[in-house]
């Protein structure tokens, strides 16, 4: 009795918690099939926003914008990021730490001050180009979320290795290519998505950095007082959804295969 | 063996020097993107028309600004508070469930740190706006802001909470503990790591918060972000917005240095980071 008591309690407490988090957009979603444009008056069901949205074109340029930027900067930023963790990972004590302590800098300022050190850089030098200044402010503040989420799995594999396909007669290279890189690819890939999704989400930054350049966010933001189209909601929360739970039910399910496997085998035992 | 061991200090010291090649061209793009913009900021902060001064920042640290800064670190300790008191039970609960099934409710509260934040943040104020008369309130922005961050209160929690080891538990239980206490003597403290970092994960981008004040505070409420922002865009004063984000930067590095220092205490690795 007891404990269906706190296993009632338990689930309503988390369901709340659910309905807090999911609600907001939820509701945003539902009523972009509403006929109506003021939200909490339902009159009739439409498929007009989603027509609209993709006849705006500041809608779908910052959709275009957002995704490229996110999957140019990812994959530049993992490039750089591999080999610099390959390298800090191979030097002296002293420069590693300097050097580790100087890539933490975009981790620890707000976001804040990082968009504008970097709006002041470019004004500085004169680059004026908007879509160039996201790329390179994507790039600088998704490196350090691939070299440490790369550094760690250097630091689990052994140098033997790289030593070993040096000594059967690899070039440095080759020996990165097919020794080390198949060694830490887990950290490269957590590494990808990571940087891939910050680059999604990125406003502070963006806003500050960019000129004229608009990625979703920036559009959300400049268009927040004479409404948002609710479709965008939907464009946006579903794929994410789908992505992350097909990712996760497949390492779920991976995991619960591992524990009924461990499990036999303490029955065995 | 041998042989490669008397070869070990030539050949390795040599092949260290080559793979450390690896790193320049990122180490480029630091000093570039990462050194000389701080630097910038630094160089606007304290210079003036006749040269080096430490006036911007007697300036920037005036009554109205240091105000706001501390209005700034009120709301964040109360989204901290907030955070933690509702974020911890989640972690707590999830758990305490079977392993299957917290993995996939987990995912469940750690999906909407992946979703863009400003269109969340949005659709708060559409449905204040539509459902309440919340809207452009100090609650707003509050809400806004705990919505924002729980999820990063409750994921470090909760990977603290699924390392711990049962037995301590168990064995609180077979002393004769109560739950109550069991709680409160043992897992609590074990899992203070964990709640740790997510205060830091929580208070500190909270203070800088930037967008969340202006879309559901509607401008009323004054943030040091939005104190920074106007500044630098709107009065095109950098050398006043640089000393105030040299301040925001002391601050943060303070607290960041008082976080280390509480998680080394509770007997986390810190591993040798000078912040």
């Amino acid at each position: 009795m007891v404990t269906r008591l706190k296993k009632f309690f338990s689930g309503t407490y988390l369901g709340l918690m659910l309905v807090f988090l999911y609600a907001p957009i939820l509701i945003l979603i539902v009523f972009s099939f509403n006929q109506s444009k003021t939200l909490g008056n339902w009159t009739g069901f439409t498929f007009d926003w989603y027509a609209q949205l993709f006849r705006t074109p500041e809608i779908t340029d910052a959709l275009v914008v957002t995704l490229s930027v996110a999957a140019i900067s990812s994959v530049v930023a993992t490039v750089l990021g591999t080999l610099a963790a390959i390298g800090l990972h191979a030097m002296k004590r002293r420069d590693k730490l300097l050097l580790e302590n100087i890539s933490q800098l975009p981790m620890v300022n707000p976001d804040l001050v990082t968009g504008i050190s970097l709006m002041l850089l470019f004004l500085f030098v004169g680059l004026k180009d908007g879509y160039t200044r996201l790329l390179i402010a994507h790039i600088t503040f998704n490196l350090p979320y691939v070299i440490f989420s790369v550094l760690p799995k250097l630091r689990q594999s052994s140098d033997m290795l790289y030593e070993a396909a040096l000594d059967l007669g690899c070039t440095p290279m080759q020996a990165i290519q097919k020794v080390v890189i198949p060694d830490i690819m887990p950290g490269i890939v957590s590494g990808l998505i990571m940087a891939f999704t910050l680059s999604l989400d990125d406003f502070v930054i963006s806003f500050f950095a960019g000129n004229g350049v608009d990625n979703l966010s920036m559009y959300i933001y400049a268009s927040a007082r004479r409404g948002v189209n609710p479709a965008l909601s939907t464009i946006i929360f579903v794929p994410v959804v789908t992505l992350l739970l097909i990712v996760n039910l497949k390492s779920i399910r991976e995991e619960r295969n591992a524990e009924l496997q461990s499990s036999k085998v303490g029955m065995k035992r | 063996m041998k042989r490669t061991d008397a070869k070990k200090p030539k050949s390795a010291g040599g092949m260290h020097v080559r793979r450390s090649v690896f790193a320049y061209p990122y180490v480029v793009w630091m000093a570039v993107f990462i050194v000389a913009p701080m630097l910038l900021i630094l160089y606007y902060a304290f210079t003036g028309d006749g040269g080096l001064t430490a006036g911007n920042i007697l300036q920037a640290a005036n009554w109205d600004n240091m105000r706001v800064l501390l209005d700034s670190v009120r709301f964040a300790l109360y989204t901290t508070v907030l955070c933690l008191l509702l974020g911890y039970p989640v972690a707590y609960l999830l758990s305490q469930m079977k392993k299957a099934t917290a993995a996939l409710l987990s995912v469940f509260f750690i999906v909407p740190m992946w979703m863009n934040f400003l269109l969340r943040t949005y659709a708060w104020k559409v449905l204040l706006g539509a459902f309440s008369n919340m809207l452009y309130t100090e609650s707003a922005v509050l809400l806004g802001m705990v919505y924002n961050f729980l999820p990063f209160m409750i994921l470090p929690i909760y990977t603290t909470l699924i390392k711990l080891d049962r037995s301590y538990i168990e064995a609180a239980a077979d002393l004769g503990a109560n739950p109550t206490k069991t709680f409160l003597k043992v897992v609590l403290p074990l899992s203070m790591p964990g709640i740790i970092s997510g205060i830091t994960m929580v208070f500190i981008p909270s203070t800088t918060t930037f967008a969340i004040s202006q879309l559901l505070g509607g401008g009323k409420t004054m943030l040091y972000g939005d104190l920074i922002y106007m500044k630098f865009i709107t009065e095109q004063s950098w050398n006043a917005g640089s000393a105030l984000s040299v301040i925001l930067l002391v601050f943060v590095l303070i607290s960041m240095t008082f976080m280390k220092k509480a998680e080394r205490t509770t007997g986390d690795e810190g591993g040798g980071r000078l912040w």
